[in-house]
């Protein structure tokens, strides 16, 4: 087994993970400096490998439109299926207030599970539950 | 008071002309995969232009191309409103080809349907963003309306303030439950319909004349 080297964020490659699943939980403060394609490609490159990535305050709208849109263009036969996203329903995290709209910020945050499609399953959600089943390799 | 009059109504034809001369509004038909937007663009391309707008099937991603249909110009109470109609790709979040495998398909279809499929679906999420000005939200009633892509569609939507009116389809089916689609997204207004059967298209188009008019 080769030793593990550094990837996107920073942490040890999930090439040795084979036993396990490896789960990045990236917090709201790394998010916050990084540009909208960043934080999307920190997304796929870690669900790529076959991570689950939990984002502490999720993504905006913006993002999540182009997360499903750069996806897309990744997906290809045999190798990468797409993506499993979830967060808590709406009803959760509608209170945004209308200076943050103006001033465009997403207070509403929300944890949000990302995971390969082939992998990862959600077995319920609601509002305050995220119940999912993740399968090794 | 004849002149006045008069020159009260030519100055009316004139600005109706000039609104008349006014783009047609992009409304683009969104949902998830098998919700009937094909079906609905067809519906109402077909009772106002005689035309259909492209291929229905209940293999999913059968449209993986956003498809326009120009100039639909729907009557309503004496007030004419002139849409593009775009029908868009199901949105997904994952495309695998081995799902149409059980339909009969062989490997090269499969795997070029769901390449086609991914391009049309990044193609949807673009126009979302860049080129449409309102949006008509297509949801199958007698499925489970508590989606993340519904959830995330919805929220993609209020966040450009493009106006939105949700259709829940499909009542015809037996497990149709259009109140649940009204539980999912309180903030809109919910219209029952069957596309497929043409039941309660009036109210729909009444809805589209006042949502995009």
């Amino acid at each position: 087994m080769s030793s593990p080297t550094p990837n996107a964020d920073g942490g040890a490659s999930s090439d040795d993970s084979d036993d396990g699943v490896r789960i990045d939980m990236i917090s709201g403060a790394r998010m916050e400096g990084l540009t909208g394609m960043e934080k999307i490609r920190l997304i796929l490159d870690g669900v790529r490998e076959g991570n689950i990535v939990i984002l502490e305050e999720g993504l905006s709208p913006d993002e999540e439109s182009k997360l499903i849109e750069v996806t897309m263009t990744e997906i290809s036969p045999d190798d990468f299926t797409g993506i499993e996203i979830e967060t808590y329903p709406k009803a959760e995290t509608s209170n945004q207030s209308f200076l943050d709209k103006l001033m465009g910020r997403n207070s509403a945050q929300k944890l949000t599970v990302i995971g390969p499609a082939n992998r990862i399953e959600t077995l319920h959600k609601d509002e305050n539950l995220i119940s999912t089943l993740v399968s090794r390799k | 008071m004849g002149l006045l009059t008069n020159l009260k109504d030519s100055i009316s034809r004139v600005t109706d002309g000039l609104f008349a001369a006014d783009e047609p509004k992009r409304i683009g038909i969104y949902g998830p995969p098998n919700a009937g937007k094909t079906t609905l663009a067809n519906r109402i391309a077909r009772d106002w232009t005689g035309d259909a707008v492209g291929p229905e099937s209940h293999i999913p991603h059968e449209t993986r191309r956003a498809r326009r249909k120009e100039n639909v110009e729907i009557e309503r109470n004496g007030r004419k409103v002139t849409i593009d109609i775009v029908d868009t790709p199901g949105v997904t979040t994952k495309v695998d080809y081995k799902e149409f495998l059980d339909h009969d398909m062989e490997k090269e279809d499969a795997v070029r349907r769901s390449r086609e499929a991914t391009e049309g679906v990044a193609e949807a999420m673009h126009w979302l963003r860049e080129d449409v000005d309102g949006v008509i939200y297509v949801l199958d009633s007698s499925t489970d309306p508590f989606t993340q892509v519904n959830t995330m569609l919805i929220g993609i939507i209020e966040s450009q303030d493009l106006p939105a009116l949700i259709l829940a389809n499909k009542t015809d089916l037996p497990g149709s439950d259009v109140q649940q689609i009204a539980n999912a997204f309180p903030q809109h207004e919910t219209i029952p319909l069957s596309a497929l059967e043409g039941e309660n298209m009036d109210e729909v188009y009444t809805k589209i004349a006042e949502y995009f008019g």
